[in-house]
């Protein structure tokens, strides 16, 4: 049986990793291959990279970072942020990353989805999905959770995964940096919604809160930045607990490569 | 020199990189005069099966393959580069794999699919040399919606449960396949790739 997927999650802007709370706010976190390769050693089971400040002049700063981490992290990478059509989806998968996350160039064109997926794969194509709550429902946010897209995101994720998408990036627009618990019920319904794979992302605390996103949220991968970020929770203390609470991990073997 | 064979389908770097890592000298070759000059060779593989053996058809690679098996050289396929060496796939009715063993590879009915996470192997560790010195608690990155259920004896392949068992990895004289991605299996699968150099 798999073992969850615990994923910390580098903002990177102009070549830092950056974090804030509800996409504002950020500050300096550090140098992003060596916060990837610390992940790494000490039991990331992925690791995502998220080009917040992406623009056409700095798209290549998260290439380069892609292209460092890739030689020292054997683990999959995840990339996103600002990817706007197939060329780029091209671009970060030869520069060292194993999936790219789509969001916004989604929301405008739901067909680039169908086309990345026919030309990569849909094992390295994910929707990233920015939700936020809307009375009872959630509605897709596009441009960095400024712009309402009007589309609801479970018919959106149902959509997006007819059209081919091998997994879902769901961030909680309402719960990114608070460190507040994950949106449970969103996670919930779209685990629900969809057959593919769903990284819960938006809200991550302690490990107790990893935990009711795999459980009660039905996620198979749980995304975090801030609580590791600022050291108060260990990879290893996130494992221990969620296997005290019965779930499956995986922990690194002694030797090192 | 090991060879990675290039035919499009989708990222070889990370296989480069890996081998890089371990001190390996590797690189890249996409036609068939360059991989008869390597003394090993990788088929990696993501994507489908017909289209993946008709651009290995279409470039002469495949016969190529024929020619340096023969020979008795070492060869490891990795994920859909395991597929291939059998028979068929549910994937591309039709479409002939490279039939070396027998078997058709069928598609998971159950669970979530793609098979996307960290899986361990249940059975089969004995007589491995790829699993040499590595724990049986070791975890492997997997990425697939089809699967090898079985092979004939003698081939005693090891075995990873998704919903139902299936195929790992295995070795057969000089052949050697992997499901999983150990290029993206941390240590253990770096310990993998090093286990088949060092043969």
């Amino acid at each position: 049986m798999n073992a969850v997927r615990i994923i910390p999650c580098l903002d990177v802007d102009r070549g830092r990793v950056v974090k804030g709370v509800r996409f504002r706010r950020l500050r300096d976190v550090g140098d992003p291959a060596a916060l990837a390769r610390s992940y790494y050693q000490l039991g990331a089971d992925e690791i995502a990279f998220l080009d917040i400040g992406a623009t056409p002049q700095r798209r290549p700063t998260l290439l380069k970072v892609l292209e460092r981490v890739s030689e020292q992290v054997f683990v999959p990478l995840l990339a996103g942020g600002g990817v706007r059509g197939l060329a780029d989806v091209g671009e970060l998968l030869r520069a060292g990353a194993d999936k790219v996350a789509i969001c916004s160039a989604a929301l405008s064109d739901p067909p680039l989805l169908a086309r990345a997926a026919e030309r990569y794969g849909s094992q390295c194509i994910v929707l990233s999905v920015d939700a936020r709550r809307s009375g009872g429902s959630w509605r897709a946010y596009a441009g960095g959770g400024r712009k309402d897209s009007g589309r609801d995101v479970l018919a959106w994720v149902r959509e997006a995964v007819t059209l081919g998408v091998g997994e879902i990036l769901l961030n909680s627009i309402d719960r990114d940096g608070t460190q507040d618990g994950y949106d449970l019920a969103l996670i919930r319904a779209v685990s629900e919604t969809v057959p593919v794979p769903v990284i819960a992302s938006g809200g991550a605390g302690g490990p107790a809160t990893l935990w009711s996103a795999l459980e009660a949220g039905g996620a198979d991968a749980v995304l975090l930045a801030s609580p590791l970020h600022e050291g108060k929770y260990s990879i290893a203390e996130i494992k221990t607990y969620l296997q005290s609470q019965g779930r499956c991990v995986r922990w690194l073997s002694h030797r090192s490569i | 020199m090991i060879a990675v064979v290039d035919y499009g389908a989708g990222n070889l770097k990370s296989v480069v990189k890996a081998f890089t890592w371990i001190g390996s000298s590797v690189r890249v070759v996409g036609n068939a005069g360059e991989l008869a000059q390597a003394d090993r060779v990788v088929l990696p593989g993501v994507g489908a099966f017909g289209a993946a053996m008709d651009r290995l058809t279409g470039s002469g690679i495949r016969d190529a393959l024929y020619e340096f098996l023969l020979r008795g050289r070492p060869f490891m396929g990795i994920c859909l580069g395991m597929q291939l060496l059998v028979e068929g796939s549910e994937e591309s009715p039709g479409c002939p794999g490279m039939s070396l063993f027998p078997g058709r590879c069928v598609r998971f009915r159950e669970g979530k699919v793609p098979h996307m996470g960290w899986n361990r192997i249940v059975s089969g560790h004995e007589g491995s040399s790829l699993l040499r010195g590595i724990s049986r608690d070791a975890w492997f990155y997997f990425v697939h919606s089809y699967c090898l259920e079985t092979l004939p004896d003698p081939i005693r392949p090891s075995i990873v449960r998704y919903h139902r068992e299936f195929v790992a990895l295995f070795e057969a004289e000089h052949i050697h396949a992997v499901q999983f991605h150990p290029e993206k299996s941390g240590a253990d699968g770096l310990g993998i790739l090093r286990n088949w150099v060092q043969q």
